[in-house]
Parts: structure tokens; C-alpha cells; sequence
């Protein structure tokens, strides 16, 4: 059984078609890099495996059901964090609450469900974190919390969209490490999303590249080549090898950071940031 | 003081009131839509007003505004955000509205101050168990769909993933606010009713990080500002919702400036 199996998916978001008759299949226990520039649909493809953006054609099959609503075997960690932040609620509330959240009834825990927050909680090392208001740590603390949230109720396939945005570089090696570390120990799909692939090199064992309603999925070698990116971006793309890490460059641009960063405006030279993944 | 019937309803009222309020105003502060909460009691006195127009309980009136706008802005959330100046001009309007049904209402002026300000001592003991029957409606439903709520409040794209509805909650939970707000209306008066619903679920907020014991405190702080308020106004024969407001405010600033000297 596949994870995640697209076959002639067309999603159309406000008039935009966002996918256009894309065929792929993502199998169970892969660690899947989703990458593309802005508004090239990943975080619409997350939510069209959730069930919350709908197929104007073709099918989504997710864990070998067709994609709906409230699939309690899907984790997710979505993109739009800043909830939490302000909250004087500790970290063991916030992901407490989300534990049968679905279900009616008063938000009070019984022992199994104070177990499963425990375990959720130790999967990403946030045990000692838990007992401080959100609004007393970092954001990469916080950060943990939210992976400790989608990991509620055992999911089979993990969605962490964009999780290293607003992350120093420090903190962006230890969110992949524990992305790996959980795709190791629980034998989940993950599909992470970035904008950027260096990060996620040596971890991840595919990478689902979007652009312009298309979508390539293949192993790093076959998908981020100059060929293949061209055709997702619509403009000639080079690939660049720079010491174990990849930089795609339309004429002298670092595309996936220019996108992003716009403070890095001009910076021409490979990016000097980052701790360095070498590629295998 | 309990040797007098108007004392006895007035806490009893009080007691009601307070319990309800202080549970629904955490949520409304978890969920940071206390405005909302101030929007709903300004569109409360038109209904209360015109139904002391067409010769009914203002209650009601209160209660069958509230409510209506409670559910439509639950419904039009997404719609209602970042629309301040409409929101504000609506708001202007029905308390315009308001002196308008009164002006063609002859009792002018002791209508208009106790429906603006409250007036707890003047509650009779049939208001009283009509604010326990809709406290416990309140409570029963809120009871109900505290989970969801608290998951949609904390990580609503999360709770939307698992299944959540959001807008449902947002509008069931606006149309409990609304009997909230009615209630409280009765001790505070409309333009008051931050004092009772959000002061002390705030202050509980700052005093506790963990939810159950936040419930708690909220609801026990709004019992004592709302029993003090109306003790201090029998014994200096000030106004009641002058001294619930004072309470209110000093517990809401000492409860932050005790977290903040703590951190």
C-alpha cells in the first residue's frame, strides 16, 4: 500500500489551477522533501491530502483510502504557528488539548491520554520544556511542542509544512534530525516541506519538487537537475554543486533562497549560513 | 445585610452570574475575541430597549440580540476580521438605536442608567431563577463542547486537519457568549460587562498556566469581585457596578504585575 498515491490530480484553488493532472505515489515509511517556490502548492497539496482543499479531477488516495476529512492517521504541523505564542497555557497544555480534540465532552485527560501527551512529548525531547508557559520559550522550543501535537493519536503519515521557516540554522539541523530520528523509530511518512533542499540533504529519501501545476518525485540526483527544474520553474535553471550542498541558480540567482529571503537581495555568492549536509 | 429580600437576590443573582461569566470569559480570552464580547453587549441594549418598547422583560430582548449577532459574527468570522470601522459604526448604532426606543419609552432615564450600568439590587427573585435556567442551559452546552473548542482555540489549522469544524464552533461558541453577556448584563449593565466576563478570567490567566485550575480561578474571582462589589455597596451605598468594576481592574493589574515581578 502506498502512503500518498496522486493519479491525474488536478487541484484548483480560486480560480488558479494549482496541480495539473500530476500522477505520482509517495510509498509507506519515506521521507519525502516537498520543495518549489512560492505558491507552487505545497502547502495546497498538504491540505488536499487532509481533505480540506478538494480534487476538481482525478484521484487522491491517502493510506489506501480516497483523501477526506478528519483522517485521525495523519499527523500535520501547519505552517501558520503564531497561535501559542502569547499564551500563558504551559507547553504539556497545549499539546494535552489537542488529544481526542475532535471528540465533545470536557478537555480533562484520563491516564492512557496523559501517557500518549507523555510519549508524544519524549518523542521530541520536550518533556522538561513542558512545564513552562509558552510565552517563556524560543521558537524552536516551540517548535518541538507542535511536532509533539501532530504526533498525537499515532499518525501513519507525518506532514510538517515549512517547519524550518523562522528557524536559525542550529535549530533547522536539529528539527531534520528529529524528522529522521521519528521516521526511524516509528516507521511514519513523512513528507517535510522547505523552501530550501540543503537542510534536508542526508536526510530525506526522495524529494517532490512543484512548479507551474507540474511535479517531479525522484531521488535528489534525478530530480534536481537542470533539466527537470527548468521545466517546473518555466525558465532556465542550473544546478550547482558546491561542496557536498546544491544551489539552483537562475542566471546567477540562488532561486530557492531569492524567493524567500528577499533581505538577501543581490547576494550572489553561495550563501555562507548553514551548517554544512554533505551529500551522500 | 441577607436579612433584606433584595440583598438575597442580588447575591444569588450575583453568584449565578459570576460563575457563568467567569467560565465563558476564559475561553473568550484563550480565544482572544474579547472584543467580540463588548461588541455583543452594545447590540444587547437595542434589544433590551425595544423590548421594554413592545412591553416585554428586557431580558429577552437582551437575549434575542445577543444571540442573533453572537451566531452571524461566528458566521462571518473570517469576514468580520480586520473590518474594525464597520464593526465599530454597527456597535455606535445600536446603542443609538437603543436611545431611540427609549426616548419614545416614558420611564427615560432609571431604564436607560440600569440597562447601560446594571442594577443588581433590583433584581427579583423571578429574574433570579430565570438566570439560573439560562446559566445552566449555558454551562450544559459549554460543558458540551469544551474539547473542540479548546483544540480549535489553541491550533485551529490542526483542529481543522482532525476533523474540527471551526466555523460551527466559533458560532456555537458566540451564541454562549451571548447568554453570558445577557446575564451579566443584568448585574453590570451592557457597558460594563468586561468588567465580569474578561477581568477576572484575565487576571486568572496571568495567575496560572494550567487550564483546569485557570477555570477555576476565573470563576472564583469573578464570585468575589461581583459578592465584594455588592457588599462594599450596601455598606457605603455607592453604586454596585462602580465597586465590581474597581474590583475587577485591581485584581486584573495586580495579577500582572505579580507575574511580571515573578519572571
Amino acid at each position: 500500500m502506498s502512503a500518498v498515491e496522486l493519479s491525474d490530480l488536478t487541484i484548483r484553488l480560486g480560480g488558479r489551477e494549482i496541480l495539473t493532472r500530476v500522477s505520482l505515489r509517495i510509498n509507506e515509511g519515506e521521507f519525502i522533501g516537498v520543495l518549489g517556490p512560492n505558491g507552487s502548492g505545497k502547502t495546497t497539496l498538504m491540505r488536499a491530502i487532509l481533505g480540506l482543499v478538494p480534487a476538481s479531477g482525478g484521484l487522491l488516495n491517502v493510506l489506501g483510502k480516497s483523501a477526506g476529512r478528519g483522517n485521525a492517521a495523519i499527523g500535520y504541523m501547519p505552517q501558520v504557528r503564531s497561535t501559542g505564542q502569547h499564551l500563558r497555557l504551559t507547553g504539556w497544555e497545549f499539546v494535552a488539548g489537542v488529544v481526542n480534540g475532535h471528540r465533545l465532552g470536557l478537555p480533562f485527560l484520563g491516564k492512557a491520554a496523559r501517557a500518549e501527551v507523555e510519549r508524544a512529548l519524549d518523542l521530541v525531547g520536550a518533556s522538561g520544556l513542558a512545564r513552562y508557559p509558552l510565552s517563556e520559550i524560543s521558537g524552536g522550543e516551540r517548535q518541538r511542542l507542535l511536532l509533539a501535537q501532530a504526533l498525537i493519536g499515532r499518525p501513519k503519515l507525518l506532514m510538517l509544512d515549512e517547519p524550518l521557516a523562522n528557524l536559525d540554522p542550529h535549530y533547522q539541523g536539529e528539527v531534520v534530525a528529529l524528522a529522521k530520528a521519528l521516521q526511524r523509530e516509528l516507521g511514519v511518512t513523512i513528507l517535510f516541506s522547505a523552501h530550501e533542499l540543503n537542510p534536508l540533504l542526508g536526510a530525506i529519501d526522495r524529494v517532490l519538487y512543484l512548479g507551474r501545476g507540474q511535479a517531479a518525485l525522484g531521488t535528489v540526483d534525478e530530480v534536481i537537475t537542470a533539466p527537470v527544474l527548468s521545466r517546473l520553474y518555466g525558465a532556465a535553471i542550473d544546478v550547482v554543486h558546491v561542496k557536498g550542498r546544491i544551489f539552483v541558480m537562475a542566471g546567477g540567482h540562488d532561486v530557492e533562497r531569492d524567493a524567500h529571503r528577499h533581505e538577501l537581495d543581490g547576494s550572489h555568492a553561495p550563501p555562507l549560513i548553514g551548517a554544512p549536509h554533505h551529500h551522500a | 445585610m441577607l436579612e433584606y429580600d433584595f440583598m438575597r437576590n442580588a447575591f444569588a443573582a450575583a453568584a449565578i452570574v459570576s460563575v457563568v461569566s467567569g467560565l465563558v470569559g476564559y475561553f473568550l480570552v484563550l480565544r482572544g475575541q474579547t472584543f467580540a464580547g463588548h461588541a455583543l453587549a452594545h447590540v444587547g441594549f437595542t434589544g433590551a430597549t425595544g423590548a421594554v418598547l413592545v412591553g416585554i422583560a428586557p431580558l429577552w430582548g437582551l437575549v434575542a440580540l445577543t444571540m442573533a449577532a453572537g451566531v452571524g459574527m461566528g458566521a462571518m468570522a473570517e469576514r468580520l476580521a480586520q473590518r474594525d470601522v464597520a464593526i465599530g459604526i454597527v456597535l455606535a448604532l445600536s446603542l443609538g438605536l437603543g436611545l431611540l426606543f427609549l426616548h419614545f419609552f416614558t420611564a427615560y432615564a432609571t431604564q436607560a442608567t440600569a440597562l447601560l450600568f446594571g442594577n443588581v439590587l433590583a433584581v427579583d427573585a423571578g429574574t433570579v431563577w430565570t438566570l439560573l435556567w439560562i446559566g445552566i442551559a449555558t454551562m450544559i452546552v459549554l460543558a458540551t463542547i469544551s474539547r473542540p473548542l479548546l483544540f480549535a482555540s489553541l491550533q485551529p489549522e490542526l483542529a481543522e486537519a482532525k476533523g474540527v469544524q471551526l466555523r460551527r464552533y466559533a458560532m456555537v461558541f458566540l451564541g454562549i457568549v451571548a447568554l453570558a453577556v445577557a446575564e451579566c448584563a443584568q448585574i453590570v449593565g451592557v457597558l460594563l460587562v468586561f468588567a465580569l466576563m474578561v477581568g477576572p478570567a484575565a487576571a486568572a490567566q496571568q495567575l496560572t498556566s494550567k487550564i483546569a485550575s485557570g477555570l477555576l480561578l476565573s470563576a472564583g474571582l469573578a464570585l468575589a469581585e461581583a459578592w465584594g462589589g455588592i457588599a462594599l455597596a450596601f455598606y457605603t451605598d455607592w453604586p454596585s457596578s462602580f465597586w465590581i468594576t474597581a474590583l475587577s481592574a485591581a485584581v486584573y493589574f495586580l495579577a500582572a504585575v505579580g507575574r511580571i515581578r515573578r519572571a
